[in-house]
């Protein structure tokens, strides 16, 4: 069923009303102006006038032009053929490879059915003590990185994946740099992992509305892959690009905003998003790292805010290092029971401890006198940042653990941990 | 059943169609849209003129302008019956294993299937007789549901007083069957079945009168129980920024409170979470009944990628079987996480209706709807004289972590108690992190009145030394101020600090906090002399220590013993005059 029209009414942001019928909610449109075609997609219908939001943007669209309903919503091909291959924000590819189209799948496709998630209990090791002692990454985990434009966050997500034991990496770029495609790649490459990955590259040339398809569209292919078996990695950068996007569309379909600007269902739109990351039972699993650069480094803004209501904790990176508070994993539980009984205590207590060296520090920035006790609390933080949070470390677990304990026994009585004497008798270090 | 009013059509915007219709429609009428093959639910929110505004509780991707609506004639409404209990239904009551059993992985649109088995029989003993003269809510009989007697009532919706004409007789009756036939005084007769419906949105009433909570519910969390306690049949609300453990303590409370029946609403949160409910409640043997916590469960889940209209209604959905419950005389404890997301829901409804919007972008109707879904909460006296209760505790989850936000402000306007969350306590890792400067409860503690005015001294000025050592330093505090905050941090940590992942420490009876609490009372009014502040932390950092594997031994065991006495004899060398 194609059908064609050209009476283009109003043209307002990048969205364009056109007269038509029959027309289904959602329908995918192409859109041919003299600059070339763009797709375009249904949202809104009232009466015979077609809301339209056109993905390459309005610029040089005439009232003349034509738009071609397609009759389906957005699609995208799935499977093998897609591995290693780039692609642009609306599935075209931009490595001069064949146009693909098949096992076409719907994006934004329904809700998984909660009864057939199973729980969480694979943890992802990363080598890095922030994460895999403080803050577990869980297999089909949705975590975003927060932080200010300019930390590591593109760093910190490539390792990672580089790291993580998974079959299959999905880059979803949102406003991406062209540089920071090429580190991608090139860091993907040097690990031998770029013919298991597969990228949707929306850069910050691109139009804006671009970006609001690629975490559907990485995601319906991260789906795909988990239905047949294949643990994937989802890896999102920069979400908040995503939201500015959904901004806009909502500012231009004159939606009353809720806050800052951003419609009242920024929290539905991206927990759409956020909630695909799943562990099917009897199938693969999706993980979903994302990173999300905080506008003036205030957590309170809406797009971290929303997020971190959705998402299962977050990394904070703050000045190159994860910050012990802030980041938060929530699945950690699920896992940290079963690597070595002492992991919760040394999370639980240098942490704490942690938390009293900084205010131990304060009261240093303010000239106030330091006591035996603040002391010991300055040479414990010292050890802490240089070797457990710096981002240069990179060891196991297990190495983590005792090297908490080596640190706590440097610094403190066993008294002074809190640690119950169960634990201490097993673990406090003999030497002297 | 008259012939079906239809309408078709004109405007969709997100989950919002218009429709155009002829005859005439009710406020809250359920409709279907006609589409394809499929058939899609929605409520009628508005009429104005001849249109219809009415909120799809499915995506609305697809239809289009002219196609059909049908009118139902019926307010959206539930199915109460036996069989509820250890269900997982959706906002709309729909069985969440079955539909998986008949579509797989994905929730399929336009998919409805009863909510309680139709061929399960039950076993049927009647109570009432022929001849007995009821009113809605009266026993007629009763069946089995796991652990509790579930009765078969008079209709709610019933009005007047009925006469029974027939009760079956004792064997097995399903859902479906009659199992009494009642006469109104016009002489028509009305068949009862094990099952009722009941319109969501209208509180059940079938009831002698309401009374005003006072037994405490016991939560088996310290800091709530003994300082910021919840009554029976009372109401209670849990705000916090993202992360602070809201979910964490009422999965806590779900598991470990002391009530007969508990619905969980899982609104518009992570799935994830609910899947961690619905699995592992199945496992876990309630120790006061031996059975697993599932069969004293309902589990109501529309988490945050599922429709935001049925998000809406999950609450009401929640309510009215929790409501159902409490007619049979139990105490029912409904846990909604998180009442924000539902009012997100309102606002995103009155958006597309370009309502007027008030603050934030909620509509002006926010507090009406928030105090009287609250309201549906309380202790009731049955016409028999037995009582049964709903209370309702609510997460709200407020935008950048702020209480001056609509939602929450709301709230505080109707509940019982205020258990407010921290950012500064969970960053700290103080769990649970309701923070006790800020949290009250209007309600009464098995602690007595003195003890735990005490306690919340020592907090206030251990918070007080806290601040003014802030700006003049430890040095520029005396030692009696020093020793002040100690005993509040002493406090906090060994008693409002409760481990989660502790087996013991995770839930504590009121006997032992009854034990505990006055132990600590008595320790923090003595008089300590200590040297200096060192000698001071440092006896409070053992004590802290001793503490905890006090709080991680079981209840009366011999290693509970022996913590206390190591805990006396450490304590004995620091007191002066006892
Ligand atoms: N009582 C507790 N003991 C130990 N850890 C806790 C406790 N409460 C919360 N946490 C930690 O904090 C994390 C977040 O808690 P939770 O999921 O309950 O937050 P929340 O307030 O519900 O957040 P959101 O509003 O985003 O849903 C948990 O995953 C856990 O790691
Ligand atoms: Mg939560």
């Amino acid at each position: 069923m194609q059908k064609f029209y050209s009476h283009i009414s109003q043209i307002v942001g990048d969205v364009i009303t056109v007269e038509a019928e029959h027309v289904g909610n959602g329908e995918l449109a192409q859109v041919t102006t003299r600059r070339g075609t763009s797709l375009a997609q249904v949202i809104r219908l009232d009466g015979n006038r077609v809301f339209l939001q056109v993905f390459a943007g309005s610029r040089g669209i005439s009232t003349g032009d034509t738009v071609r309903f397609l009759g389906h919503p957005m699609q995208i091909a799935t499977g093998e053929n897609l591995l290693g291959r780039i692609f642009n924000g609306s599935g075209r590819p931009l490595d001069h490879g064949p146009d693909l189209t098949d096992n076409l799948a719907e994006i934004g496709g329904p809700p998984v059915n909660p009864v057939k998630r199973i729980i969480p209990n694979k943890m992802i090791r990363t080598g890095i003590p922030m994460i895999d002692v403080f803050n577990s990454l869980v297999e089909s985990q949705k975590l975003p990185v927060f932080s200010i434009a300019g930390e590591p966050y593109n760093e910190l997500l490539a390792r990672i994946a580089t790291q993580a034991e998974v079959d299959i990496i999905i880059l979803g770029g949102m406003g991406l740099k062209y540089d920071d495609y090429l580190f991608f790649r090139d860091t993907l490459e040097e690990h031998g992992a770029l013919s298991r990955s597969i990228v949707f590259m929306h850069t910050a040339a691109d139009p804006i509305v671009e970006c609001l398809l690629v975490p559907d569209i990485s995601l319906a292919v991260a789906e795909h892959f988990a239905l047949s078996g294949k643990r994937v990695l989802v890896l999102l950068t920069d979400m908040s690009n995503f939201c500015d996007a959904l901004k806009v569309i909502a500012i231009t379909m004159e939606q009353i905003p809720s806050n800052r600007g951003y419609p009242g269902d920024l929290y539905s739109q991206l927990a759409a998003r956020y909630e695909k990351a799943v562990d099917f039972e009897g199938a693969g699993s999706i993980t979903v790292l994302a990173a999300t650069t905080m506008p003036g480094d205030d957590v309170t803004h809406p797009i971290p805010d929303n997020t971190g209501y959705i998402t299962e904790g977050q990394f904070y990176l703050k000045n190159g290092v994860i910050e012990p508070f802030g980041s938060l994993s929530r699945l950690k539980q699920q896992v940290n029971a079963h690597t070595r009984d002492d992991h919760r205590t040394i999370m639980d207590t240098m942490i704490q401890l942690f938390a009293e060296y900084r205010e131990t520090r304060e009261k240093q920035a303010m000239g106030f006198q330091m006591s035996a006790w603040d002391r010991k609390l300055l040479k414990y933080g010292a050890l802490f940042e240089e070797r457990m949070m710096s981002l240069a470390v990179n060891i196991p677990l297990e190495a983590a653990l005792d090297l908490g304990w080596e640190i706590l026994h440097d610094c403190f009585t066993p008294e002074e941990t809190g640690i119950r004497r169960a634990i201490i008798e097993k673990y406090w270090p003999e030497k002297t | 059943m008259t012939a079906t009013e239809k309408g078709r059509i004109t405007r969709i915007s997100g989950n919002m169609v218009t429709v155009r219709f002829a005859t005439p429609v009710m406020q809250n009428e359920v409709a279907y849209i006609l589409h394809g093959t499929e058939r899609l639910k929605a409520e009628i929110i508005r009429v104005r003129g001849n249109l219809a505004e009415l909120q799809v509780y499915e995506a609305t991707g697809g239809l289009s302008i002219g196609e059909e609506v049908e009118f139902s004639g019926e307010l959206l409404s539930v199915e109460l019956g036996p069989g509820m209990l250890g269900q997982i239904f959706d906002g709309l009551q729909n069985p969440l294993p079955e539909l998986a059993r008949q579509c797989g992985f994905f929730l399929k649109r336009g998919v409805y299937l009863r909510a309680l088995d139709g061929h399960r029989a039950w076993d049927f003993t009647p109570l009432a007789k022929p001849g007995d003269r009821v009113r809605a809510g009266d026993r007629i009989g009763s069946v089995v549901e796991g652990i509790f007697t579930h009765f078969c009532m008079v209709p709610f919706a019933l009005q007047g007083t009925f006469e029974v004409v027939s009760v079956a007789s004792p064997g097995q009756y399903t859902i479906r069957d009659t199992v009494a036939r009642l006469k109104d005084p016009d002489g028509r007769i009305v068949p009862v079945t094990l099952s009722q419906h009941w319109p969501v949105k209208i509180p059940i009433r079938a009831y002698a009168e309401k009374l005003k909570p006072g037994e405490p519910l016991v939560t088996k969390m310290r800091l709530i129980d003994s300082l910021f306690p919840v009554a029976r049949g009372g109401t209670y609300c849990i705000p916090g920024p993202f992360g602070s453990g809201k979910t964490v303590l009422q999965q806590l409370i779900s598991r470990h409170a002391e009530v007969d029946v508990v619905v969980i609403a899982a609104c518009g949160e992570r799935a994830g979470e609910v899947v961690e409910t619905l699995k592992t409640f199945p496992v876990i043997t309630d120790p006061r009944t031996g059975l697993p916590l599932s069969d004293r469960t309902v589990i109501i889940c529309n988490t945050s990628s599922m429709p935001v209209a049925a998000r809406e209604s999950s609450v009401y959905t929640a309510v009215t079987i929790a409501e159902y419950y409490r007619q049979m005389g139990l105490h029912v404890l409904l846990l909604a996480d998180s009442t924000s997301r539902w009012a997100q829901a309102m606002r995103e409804m009155s958006g597309r209706l370009e309502e007027i919007p008030g603050e934030e972008a909620f509509p002006a109707y926010l507090e009406s709807h928030i105090a009287s879904f609250y309201e549906r909460a309380g202790v009731v006296r049955l016409h028999d004289g037995t009582l049964g209760s709903v209370t309702i505790g609510g997460a709200v989850s407020p935008a950048g972590g702020n209480f001056d936000e609509p939602v929450t402000q709301a709230t505080l306007k109707v509940v019982g108690a205020f258990h407010g969350l921290s950012r500064s306590r969970s960053d700290a890792r103080r769990y649970p992190a309701i923070d006790p400067l800020i949290s009250w409860s209007k309600y009464r503690s098995f602690i007595d009145a003195g003890e735990k005015e005490r306690a919340h001294a020592i907090l206030r000025r251990g918070n007080d030394v806290a601040q003014m050592m802030k700006v003049v330093g430890e040095e520029g505090t005396s030692l009696s101020d020093y020793t002040d905050y100690l005993k509040a941090e002493f406090l906090d940590f060994v008693y409002l600090q409760q481990n989660a992942y502790d087996p013991v420490d995770e839930a504590t009876t009121r006997e032992r906090q009854e034990y505990v609490f006055s132990f600590i009372s008595r320790l923090l009014a003595s008089e300590f002399t200590f040297g200096d502040k060192d000698t001071a932390l440092h006896f409070f950092q053992q004590l802290r220590q001793l503490f905890r594997g006090w709080n991680s031994a079981p209840w009366q065991s011999p290693e509970f013993a022996g913590a206390e006495q190591e805990i006396q004899a450490l304590v004995q060398g620091r007191v002066t005059g006892g």
